[in-house]
């Protein structure tokens, strides 16, 4: 096996996505004026359920509707909490982090007899495209892709498309900002953020379906060791806007996929050191040349109507 | 009854009472997860209260459990209360155990009233450091402290796991088949002090304790402190009026890491071992209290004295755990999620409290004199609401 190869971009591919749909999900919340840190315990929950639902049924893609219908539901817990109840939105978050990590890991021994790992389940396969995967080169990747995959690439142009391009786009935006001018124009600031949390909610459990269900196929206590936190940092680090996200996220997964080609290969570099290089890159490039991130101006401020 | 005893009255037991019924109501939630786990909830939080608080023992183990608490947690207050948002404790942690451990195994023979205070203060000085980068990227080139700080994190963690596993590594481990990230014991001249015979319980619970008032003195009785809040409400209005935003951004992140820092020192001198160990994952060694104490100040109101007080409550959840699993047989982990339900509950009061204050001030409402103070019923925001002075 060879550091660089065909294969080093199926496994950045495959360490991107999750960070590229919980990403998302932080954009969109936070696009509208809700601080989203509870992605991480989105990402675990929907992870965890796809698991057991596939578990329980055989049918990975009843996995699939399951956890993201349950980051629908914390979605909507964090809404409830942070813009009905008007309390604080990282409180809130990490009242649903907590959650996850607590629930899935006490839920792991009682379902499957054993503590900390499932036992594997059936995954969700990659889609085979005649014709694609029997190009020469770039078909090896293709073959390896699922529809997940092809959903997150989907995403982004859709994504960019609804935010600046449709009035609900731009409602959205008007709502993180300056939620009173957005009022003042009949806009429901209200409704709108609460769709923006479930849609957020939709898309950071499926990046943690997308790591149980179709990398590895089992659920592990903790499986997604702070990647919810990571996407946040991806989104932050693309300033908050579709595109530089999707660069963001690819950034972080390939320099994850070269760290674990490195050690798989056994290339003699202090492995621990390298984890944390993709990292301090991207704070220099934030330092240096990439600019000031701005957040949306009304970010983390309640609305009350008046 | 006059009028304004009355809605004074109402305040007092609805802020008092809503609270309480979130707690109870948390609790109550708690019990039904409980029995869903096949376990008797009476005897599951028995089990939780006698070993969390007890005895003199349940005692010193919660104690212990909330030093770190105590201390990220009143860094967190002075970084919030200045508008800066820290996710960096567990980093600020690893940097300030980190420093303070490569002190005592450089200097190991100085005699403890030298050394002891001399690796605190390395712990210290490496969380101000991990703190500080964060801020002064912040101040100064606009880099936001959320993203900073949780990279960061990583990259701390990462830097311990090859320390732990590489130059730091306990050398008569190498010949062992066990290779768990691990320091040698470390001098026993920088031992935290054991306070009551036939405990655990160390002198970190009087650093915890002195920094939760030294913080309160400092945010409330002193013109860095009103500074520092000022930037914290309307960073605008303080540079108009003259103080230096900036530097004030990167003193709050700069004292919130070396508060964190110190209780980082505080994990490796006061644990069982008096080693520094971890066991590889994110957590490992700090055990989360660098999120936990974020949650104990938000919790406490962002007050220092409150967040002792929080931290404890915490800490008390945490050993206590530990004990519901052995007894009635559940996971541990259960615990964690019964933490998170007390912070649902306890967020969801606020509506409680709100309502409840609103049905205070209906006569109020109804008096054809205007009342004095504006009706605060409906539009109190949460963000003005934490703590008082």
């Amino acid at each position: 096996m060879r550091v660089f190869s065909i294969g080093l971009v199926i496994s950045g591919i495959h360490l991107s996505m999750p960070l590229l749909f919980a990403a998302y999900g932080g954009l969109v919340s936070e696009r509208s004026g809700v601080i989203n840190i509870a992605l991480e315990g989105m990402m675990l929950f929907g992870a965890f359920l796809g698991v057991a639902v596939t578990f329980w049924t055989g049918s990975p893609w009843l996995g699939l509707a399951a956890g993201v219908g349950l980051g629908i539901l914390l979605g909507a817990l964090h809404g409830l909490l942070s813009i009905t109840v008007r309390a604080d939105q990282i409180v809130s978050a990490t009242a649903i982090n907590l959650l996850a990590l607590g629930v899935t890991a006490a839920l792991i021994p009682t379902i499957w007899g054993q503590p900390g790992v499932s036992p594997t389940v059936a995954r969700i396969p990659p889609v085979v495209l005649p014709g694609l995967s029997d190009l020469p080169l770039v078909g090896e990747i293709f073959a390896e892709l699922s529809i997940l995959d092809y959903v997150g690439f989907l995403m982004v142009p859709v994504a960019f498309y609804v935010l600046y391009r449709t009035p609900l786009g731009l409602r959205l935006r008007a709502c993180g900002e300056v939620p009173e001018a957005a009022a003042s124009t009949g806009v429901d600031v209200i409704r709108t953020r609460y769709l923006a949390v479930l849609t957020s909610g939709a898309l950071a459990a499926l990046g943690g379906v997308y790591l149980s269900l179709v990398q590895v196929g089992l659920f592990q206590r903790g499986m997604t060791q702070g990647r919810g936190f990571i996407a946040l940092a991806a989104m932050i680090f693309g300033k908050w806007r579709p595109l530089p996200i999707l660069a963001a996220s690819l950034l972080l997964g390939f320099a994850d996929a070269f760290q674990f080609r490195a050690q798989a290969v056994g290339l003699p570099l202090p492995h621990d050191l390298l984890l944390a290089l993709p990292y301090l890159v991207a704070l220099v490039a934030l330092a240096t040349f990439i600019g000031r991130a701005t957040a949306p101006g009304a970010i983390g401020k309640p609305y009350v109507k008046d | 009854m006059d009028r304004r005893w009355r809605n004074a009255a109402g305040r007092i037991v609805a802020s008092s009472l809503a609270p309480l019924i979130a707690v109870v109501g948390a609790l109550l939630v708690g019990a039904v997860l409980l029995l869903a786990f096949g376990a008797d909830p009476v005897e599951g939080y028995r089990a939780l209260f006698v070993s969390a608080f007890g005895s003199e023992q349940a005692l010193a183990s919660t104690a212990i459990k909330a030093v770190p608490l105590v201390l990220v947690g009143v860094g967190i207050t002075i970084a919030f209360r200045a508008n800066v948002i820290n996710i960096g404790g567990e980093g600020q942690l690893v940097a300030g155990g980190l420093l303070a451990t490569v002190m005592a195994l450089a200097l190991p023979d100085l005699p403890a009233p030298v050394l002891l205070p001399l690796v605190l203060l390395a712990g210290a000085v490496g969380g101000a450091i991990w703190g500080g980068i964060p801020g002064a990227l912040k101040a100064y080139l606009g880099v936001n402290e959320i993203l900073s700080t949780i990279m960061l994190n990583i990259v701390a963690v990462q830097v311990m796991n090859f320390l732990l596993r590489g130059p730091l590594l306990d050398t008569s481990q190498i010949s062992g088949l066990s290779r768990v990230p691990q320091t040698e014991r470390l001098s026993p001249n920088a031992d935290l002090p054991i306070l009551i015979e036939g405990t655990r319980l160390h002198a970190g619970i009087i650093v915890a304790l002195l920094a939760a008032v030294v913080v309160w003195v400092l945010l409330w009785r002193t013109t860095a402190g009103f500074r520092l809040r000022a930037v914290g409400l309307s960073p605008d209005a303080a540079a108009y009026a003259g103080m230096p935003v900036k530097r004030t951004v990167m003193l709050a992140l700069a004292l919130a890491g070396a508060l964190a820092g110190l209780g980082g020192a505080v994990l490796v001198f006061g644990s069982v071992s008096h080693r520094m160990v971890t066991d590889g994952t994110t957590t490992g060694f700090t055990g989360a209290a660098g999120f936990n104490g974020i949650v104990a100040a938000l919790f406490g109101g962002l007050h220092p004295l409150w967040t002792v007080l929080s931290s404890f409550v915490f800490g008390g959840l945490l050993v206590g755990g530990i004990a519901v699993q052995r007894v009635v047989q559940v996971p541990s982990s259960l615990i964690v999620a019964l933490n998170g339900l007390v912070v649902v509950f306890v967020v969801s009061s606020e509506l409680l409290r709100r309502r409840m204050r609103a049905r205070a001030l209906v006569p109020a409402l109804r008096d054809p004199r205007p009342p004095r103070a504006p009706p605060a019923g409906g539009g109190r925001r949460p963000g003005t609401d934490r703590g008082s002075g």
